[in-house]
């Protein structure tokens, strides 16, 4: 008999409101439909309102985990268009902004995937190893959240010298972290039995899907815009891409851990060269013309596309952002596993969701899945392996 | 090695097909204008056999038609081949990707609501952003947007 479980239009599991309507036969999901557009702002149609100074601002509050990643490459694309070299300085602050944002970002999802197969250590010791990190970015810029570092030309402040070592001794402590959190993670039997050969996306899937990032690193699709497009400094610092052959969740959340590591040495690395000087240039007008902007943001390409026609604001501004390609490509992950599953395999893919109880089934209805209910059947789930370990 | 376009990629293109026009931006930016109804076979051409990606596509509304550009991305060279193609305002139609495409699929849903273009051949033309209640005939992203809510009633309920 198949029924129809409704996920949504909260993701009980993450911060945005995003609906999937899982088609079920007895436990197992057989299909999946995606509904999007809860969170429709209208962006693309608001851009070409605003001058060229002012679109960072509002690109910025796309995302509010991600908040660099859609300025970065916006800014990109302008300088793209317009030919505009930003100086050496603002370029490795860019980078390292980025790559600090790619670890705070990392460690929400571990905390929530934690959480979400019954491991509520895991959440707790990695968000409060995630918590300094937010005290640097207030160190920086003065914010924990939508930093505003990035500007066409350059970058809006600077790294004071005197606060690389409050960096460097954060990093310290993090890389002795990250290696715990490896050896938690990697070698524990039950979570390798949980997260295992769990949502499974094939190379060839997700080389006709598009996906990016994490998701198609983990699923041995080797493409990182730092390493194909280099911009910025990353062409000028040493550091391994990390692509895992497996496909499953396992694979997605080794990439993410280890991504870690080569983004604490993209850091040191930033701090140590850091030229000297100016760390923005002047920029007059904006030629007409088209430009593409690419950043590879925590959860895979951000890709900006702006066409100028000479005024002060852009005609055109296309955003994609990389979870639009990704939450397609749960239409192969999530079939064929149980329900217990679902909801992490979702997950999976970082899709930037709350933890909202708004989830009902509305055929058929003897059951209702809430929130609570998701998490209890997933934890069920772990702790049926936990207990075939311990005998 | 420096990355960026590849000479021997855009000879094959032009050989292939002698229509297109190309114009280089920058090492790693390419566009390659593509008459309309050459474009399902030149970017079968280049997801099949060059592999390349297709990271999304824009509509623009402009003054010569609507202009679809489709980003492809060879991500081993870093180089992005922009398919660049006009369609006419009264006849808005271009063949769908997405049959053998799926990373099209959603990208082509969204022009079709927001810029009301008919992809020929979609498997599923539902709209994909706007909400439930959003009349068909309002197209957020097209210049003559004001005047198309002019006699619009908007309704509440689904």
């Amino acid at each position: 008999m198949r029924r129809i479980v409704p996920i949504g239009p909260y993701h009980p599991l993450q911060e945005e409101p995003e609906f999937f309507k899982l088609i079920v036969e007895g436990e197992k999901v057989v299909d999946i439909e995606i509904n999007i557009g809860y969170n429709h702002r209208g962006h693309e149609f608001i851009s070409p309102t605003l001058t060229w100074e002012q679109v960072p601002f509002l690109v910025e509050r796309i995302c509010g985990i991600c908040s660099d990643s859609h300025p970065y490459a916006y800014v990109l694309a302008v300088e793209d268009c317009a030919h505009i070299e930003p100086p050496p300085r603002a370029q490795y602050i860019r980078t390292i902004i980025g790559e600090l944002e790619r670890i705070h970002s990392h460690y929400l999802w571990f905390g929530l995937a934690g959480h979400f197969i019954g491991y509520n250590t895991v959440w707790m010791w990695v968000w409060r190893y995630r918590e300094p990190l937010l005290d640097i970015f207030e160190l920086i810029m003065g914010n924990r959240n939508h930093y505003a570092i990035n500007k066409i030309g350059g970058a809006r402040r600077d790294i004071l010298p005197e606060d690389y070592p409050k960096i460097e001794k954060y990093l310290d402590l993090l890389e002795k972290k990250n290696a715990m959190f490896t050896k938690a993670i990697v070698d524990d039997p039950v979570i390798k039995a949980r997260l295992e050969d769990v949502g499974v996306l094939s190379k060839e899937d997700a080389i006709a899907y598009g996906v990016l990032g994490p998701t198609a690193r983990g699923s041995g699709y080797a493409i990182d815009t730092r390493k194909d497009d280099p911009y910025d400094a990353y062409d000028k610092v040493d550091w391994d891409m990390v692509v895992f052959e497996e496909g499953d969740v396992l694979a997605k959340a080794k990439v993410r851990l280890i991504e870690c590591d080569e983004s604490i040495k993209i850091v040191r690395q930033c701090l140590k060269d850091m030229p000297n000087g100016s760390i923005e240039t002047r920029v007059d007008d904006i030629p007409p013309g088209e430009g593409i902007g690419r950043h590879e943001a925590p959860r895979g390409e951000v890709f900006h596309y702006i066409r100028s026609d000479g005024s002060n604001m852009p005609v055109r501004h296309k955003v994609r952002a990389p979870s639009f390609m990704n939450l397609a490509s749960n239409a192969i992950a999530v079939k064929g596993y149980s329900i217990a599953d679902a909801a992490l395999v979702l997950a999976a893919i970082d899709p930037c969701y709350c933890c909202t109880e708004r989830t009902v089934v509305y055929e058929d209805g003897e059951k209702r899945y809430s929130g609570q209910d998701l998490l209890k059947l997933s934890w069920e789930k772990t702790e049926t392996i936990r207990r075939r370990y311990r005998k | 090695m420096m990355k960026g376009y590849s000479k021997k990629i855009l000879e094959e293109i032009s050989t292939k097909f002698p229509e297109v026009s190309v114009k280089i931006h920058a090492r790693r930016r390419t566009y390659i204008r593509v008459p309309k109804d050459r474009v399902y076979d030149f970017a079968k051409y280049l997801f099949e056999e060059k592999r390349f990606r297709l990271a999304t596509a824009t509509g623009i509304d402009t003054r010569d038609g609507m202009e679809i550009l489709y980003h492809f991305s060879q991500d081993a060279a870093g180089t992005y081949y922009t398919i660049k193609t006009v369609i006419p305002k009264d006849d808005l139609k271009i063949k769908s990707l997405a049959p053998f495409l799926p990373a099209a699929n959603w990208i082509e849903r969204e022009m079709h609501e927001l810029l009301g273009i008919d992809f020929v051949g979609h498997p599923n033309l539902k709209p994909l952003l706007t909400a439930e209640t959003w009349p068909s005939c309002l197209h957020p992203l097209r210049r003559d947007y004001a005047d198309e809510h002019k006699d619009i009633k908007v309704s509440k309920k689904p």
